[in-house]
């Protein structure tokens, strides 16, 4: 027995290591992907008060501390059952859309690009943003930048901070903002729309001009039959910060669609010894274990999924690319992992739009963005839709407003046993007896795993760095046989 | 091996000082486990003193002041008293037992007192048991 | 002196700290300049076993944040000190354990039992509990232990420099990284990038006598945004805590959690912020004194916020036999 340890890869709420078990006769026997760390979160935030949770949670990742802020003031404001002002909602939906519009540029431009633009099997020297900027032309080195900060700004300027913000109080959020800083924010937001579509023009041109590109998206190794989970609006459009939950089936049928508080009735997570992080699988199908197909209980969720559970796009621009999105990968649903990236920049369009759209809209600018709770306080469930994956709390908290019980389901982890799976499969399409374990190789079984973008792409953007990844196979006595890394 | 607790008592120098030392010069015979720590005033006893007992090894912190209306310094002990309410639930919430820390208004004249005191609170505190920090250095994984 | 050589590492962590560095934006450019960056997690190639491979001190400086949560953290944290000259505890994590140190108010057994066991949605009949060594027929799989307790960096390696923040506010980083390139940093032990002031010295808000009758959550009150939040009865841990921050809390309408750690001189940012609470309370009766202290909520918990693991009594009273 052969043994591969990629260790350790990339971070996903922690850190991630993945074991690649190869059998007697070069054959792939068997694929963990292991989440070594747990921080406790559930347990520790019980005895603080509930408010304070809002900026408790969000320190589980500082790559999306924005959505964990938001589903927490979501939740918060269930436990307190108040409705915060419209002003409220807009703003947070506003900050919402710029996290969404920094998030998606730096996954897009940092992860995603270099294999396409570039190749998945160019040499890795150019396989990077800088190779990627190489190709498209300088200004655009710039233009990632600049809207990455443009994003990051509208967030500090609404919120008070980029990173870790102290926003979101029960019943609304602690400060608006003035009317001259709505309209910096609708300057910004015109900038983003732009760059928005200059993203989709670079996608269209260099990747979906290509036919080898399409054909290895919609290849098998990359391709798995799940089921799909994603917020969306009462017209069952993708939404970001607000709706119900929407699940369908392999075929793209409607399994459930549930009010956050109804969660429980439709998501469990499976516990396994070999990895701290939990396995959400959908309750009316049940834990089959790590298989995809319509019997099986795993689902996925992130941008993908969320154009799968969806009927539409809420906004334009959107839309259209929703349309040919499905239209050019031969319709509802796509099981094709790589067209994650895709998804990705419909859903970029989406949150420029809508940024636009509510920094445009004079309201977001009022004073009034508080209600205070007059309930006693005692139970609530929030979610939205993180970048990475439908997000989850649950809090439930005595009259005085202690939490006495919390419960979380973070983004990447609804894609864990996908992840799982589908790095199992790319590994089984492409390491093949016989075959050299290549630096190529090695990169098309990490864009299995980079699709679903496990959390630390935001932050990889900035440097022309790509994630570690190196493949070692060790004889069955823990020599080494073999090593391939770039 | 029996447990002889270690008890810190903080003392203000102007009443309950001098009750201890009446107490002693009395003859009173009483439990021999607070070791004593003399201040000014009840007022100067910082929260961090008691923490850092604790940390160091006491078992249980006593502290005594002169009663309400007799601090020297007019209001020390109105301070201390506002401190120590809230210091409780601290404690409390630190996993410490409430009995282990313990403030009592000892005048000069109550050396009987200060001698029932100092029992009670050392049987108390035998019964607890040691007391076991949070031992920050070597604790890991263990 | 050639070129920096700069580590930055990532323990019990969430990323927010690495997230401040590339902050720096166009100045990261200039990071690059003015050092050789060894090691990067998020952004750039490296394995466990190059790090090894170093000559001990080989990297000028390591930067290092997140806590202690588990023997991997243990490990990494005393391999980059012998590999390390200068060992930087940067974020709240590693300079106190941060808010993962939290967990220190309960037991390993019963965050475990929690996170596996009793959350709603967590379906487990078999009481499954992730394992150090899991034995498949096909090989044995491995997990870090996950420790009993938090533990601040510098309670596992010494540690030269502290960088506060949660995360640390990117002009500090960026003073901090330059005053390292070239040089200038001051006396082994120090906190860099922070005042020498407790946050209440710079704070702008309306400060009068401090008398308080009654205590108050933001999820009752819609503060004054002019007016000091202690004087409105809402705890603020300015009075504890060091400048430095440029106040972004305070600034959104939300009272300090200390962040950036203790002030100059405090030993212990829960007993400090105890005394300071506890002064403003105007009341000389013992049972209204109760009462108002009563409506302090989650006082450990406020007071201990970023700092726990690091305070005196480390809040692990609690944890059960080894
Ligand atoms: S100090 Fe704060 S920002 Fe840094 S890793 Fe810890 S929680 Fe994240
Ligand atoms: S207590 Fe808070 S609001 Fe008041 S002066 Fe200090 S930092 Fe400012
Ligand atoms: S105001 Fe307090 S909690 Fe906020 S950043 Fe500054 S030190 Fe940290
Ligand atoms: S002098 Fe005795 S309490 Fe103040």
């Amino acid at each position: 027995m052969k043994r591969i340890t990629i260790d350790p890869i990339t971070r996903l709420e922690g850190h991630g290591k993945i074991e690649i078990f190869l059998d007697d006769t070069g054959e792939v026997a068997d694929v963990y992907f292991q989440v070594p760390e747990l921080r406790g979160f559930e347990k520790f935030c019980q005895g603080r008060p509930v408010w304070e949770l809002a900026s408790i949670v969000p320190k589980i990742c500082g790559v999306c501390p924005g959505a964990h802020h938001l589903a927490a003031g979501k939740a918060i404001d269930a436990v307190y059952k108040v409705d915060p002002p419209p002003a409220a909602k807009k703003l947070r939906e506003l900050f919402y859309s710029a996290h969404y519009v920094h998030s998606h540029i730096a996954h897009f431009y940092a992860l995603a690009a270099p294999d396409f633009v570039v190749g998945p099997t160019a040499d890795p020297a150019q396989r990077n943003i800088l190779g990627v900027v190489a190709k498209v032309g300088l200004e655009l080195g710039g233009a990632v930048i600049a809207h990455r900060k443009m994003a990051q700004e509208i967030q500090a300027t609404l919120a008070g901070h980029q990173t870790h913000t102290r926003w979101c109080v029960p019943g609304g959020v602690s400060r608006g903002i003035t009317e001259a800083q709505r309209l910096e924010v609708v300057e910004k937001a015109i900038s983003c729309l732009e760059f928005a579509k200059t993203s989709i023009k670079i996608f269209d041109d260099v990747v979906l001009k290509n036919k080898e590109y399409v054909d290895l998206i919609l290849s098998d190794a990359y391709s798995l039959t799940t089921h799909y989970m994603g917020l969306v609006d009462d017209n069952n459009r993708v939404n970001f910060y607000d709706g119900k939950v929407r699940v369908v089936d392999t075929a793209g049928k409607e399994i459930v669609k549930y009010a956050p508080a109804e969660y429980l009735n439709h998501v469990g997570e499976h516990v396994e010894t070999w990895s701290y992080l939990k396995f959400p699988f959908l309750k009316a199908k049940g834990w089959k274990g790590l298989v995809d197909g319509q019997d099986s209980g795993v689902y996925r969720a992130a941008p993908l999924a969320r154009l799968n559970a969806a009927d539409g796009m809420a906004t334009p621009l959107a839309q259209q690319e929703y349309d040919k999105f499905f239209q050019t990968l031969g319709g509802k649903p796509v099981h094709a992992t790589l067209a994650q990236h895709w998804a990705r920049i419909v859903e970029l369009a989406y949150a420029s739009e809508r940024l636009l759209e509510l920094a445009n809209d004079p309201e977001v600018a009022s004073p009034n963005v508080r209600c205070l709770p007059q309930a006693t306080p005692h139970e609530g469930v929030g979610i939205v839709e993180a970048p990475r994956g439908t997000l989850t709390h649950h809090y439930v908290t005595d009259e005085r407003g202690m939490t006495t019980n919390v419960n979380l389901i973070v983004g990447t982890t609804n894609n864990h046993a996908p992840i799982c799976m589908s790095i199992k499969k790319a590994a089984k399409g492409l390491i093949k007896r016989g075959k050299e374990i290549t630096e190529g190789t090695l990169n098309m079984i990490e864009m299995a795993f980079r699709a679903y973008d496990p959390c630390f792409s935001c932050a990889t953007h900035s440097l022309p760095g790509r994630l570690p990844f190196e493949v070692v196979v060790r004889e069955p006595d823990g020599s080494i046989a073999h090593v391939a890394k770039r | 091996m029996s447990f002889e607790p270690k008890i810190v008592g903080i003392l203000c120098n102007w009443c309950s000082y001098t009750g201890a030392d009446l107490a002693g010069t009395a003859r009173i015979q009483y439990a021999p486990n607070v070791r004593v720590v003399r201040v000014m005033c009840s007022g100067r006893v910082d929260p961090s003193f008691v923490l850092k007992a604790l940390q160091c090894g006491a078992d249980g912190v006593l502290i005594a002041g002169c009663h309400l209306g007799d601090c020297h310094y007019q209001s020390g002990n109105y301070k201390t008293m506002r401190r120590f309410a809230l210091m409780k639930r601290v404690l409390a919430q630190l996993g410490v037992e409430p009995d282990r820390v313990r403030l009592e208004w000892v005048s000069a004249s109550e050396g009987e007192r200060w001698a029932a005191v100092v029992n009670d609170m050392t049987e108390k505190v035998r019964a607890l048991g040691p007391f076991t920090s949070g031992d920050g250095n070597n604790a890991l994984g263990a | 002196m050639g070129k920096l050589k700069l580590a930055l590492y990532w323990a019990g962590a969430c990323g927010g700290c690495d997230v401040s560095v590339l902050d720096t934006n166009e100045r990261i450019l200039k990071i690059a300049e003015l050092a050789d960056l060894l090691l990067w997690p998020i952004a750039l190639d490296f394995k466990y076993h190059h790090i090894e491979a170093l000559p001990d001190e080989h990297i000028d400086v390591c930067l290092f944040n997140g806590a202690i949560r588990n023997s991997e953290n243990e490990h990494l944290a005393k391999l980059l000190r012998q590999k390390s000259k200068v060992m930087v505890a940067y974020g709240s994590c590693a300079h106190l354990g941060g808010i993962p140190g939290l967990a220190n108010f309960s037991t390993r057994r019963d965050i475990l039992h929690h996170v596996y066991m009793d959350s709603a949605s967590t379906v487990n009949p078999g009481g499954t509990v992730p394992l150090e060594k899991t034995a498949l027929p096909i090989g044995d799989l491995e997990l870090p232990k996950f420790h009993y307790e938090v533990h601040s960096l510098d309670q596992v390696v010494p540690v030269d420099y502290y960088l506060p923040g949660c995360p640390p506010a990117v002009d500090q980083v960026w003073a901090a990284i330059e005053a390292i390139a070239t040089d200038k940093l001051p006396a082994a032990g120090s906190v860099v990038g922070a005042d020498q002031v407790a946050l209440c010295d710079k704070c702008t808000r309306k400060k009068s006598e401090k008398r308080i009758k009654e205590f108050k959550s933001i999820a009752q009150v819609i503060p004054d945004p002019e007016i000091c939040f202690l004087e409105q009865g809402i705890v603020c841990c300015g009075p504890a805590t060091r400048a430095g921050c440029g106040a972004p809390c305070i600034n959104a309408n939300m009272p300090c959690r200390g962040c950036y750690g203790p002030a100059p001189d405090v030993p212990d940012m829960g007993g400090k912020l105890l005394s300071a609470i506890a002064s403003v309370i105007d009341s000389d009766d013992p049972a209204e004194i109760d009462r108002i202290v009563a409506q302090i909520e989650d006082p450990a918990g406020t007071f201990y916020r970023f700092s726990l693991p690091s305070s005196l009594l480390s809040g692990t009273q609690q944890k059960e036999a080894a």
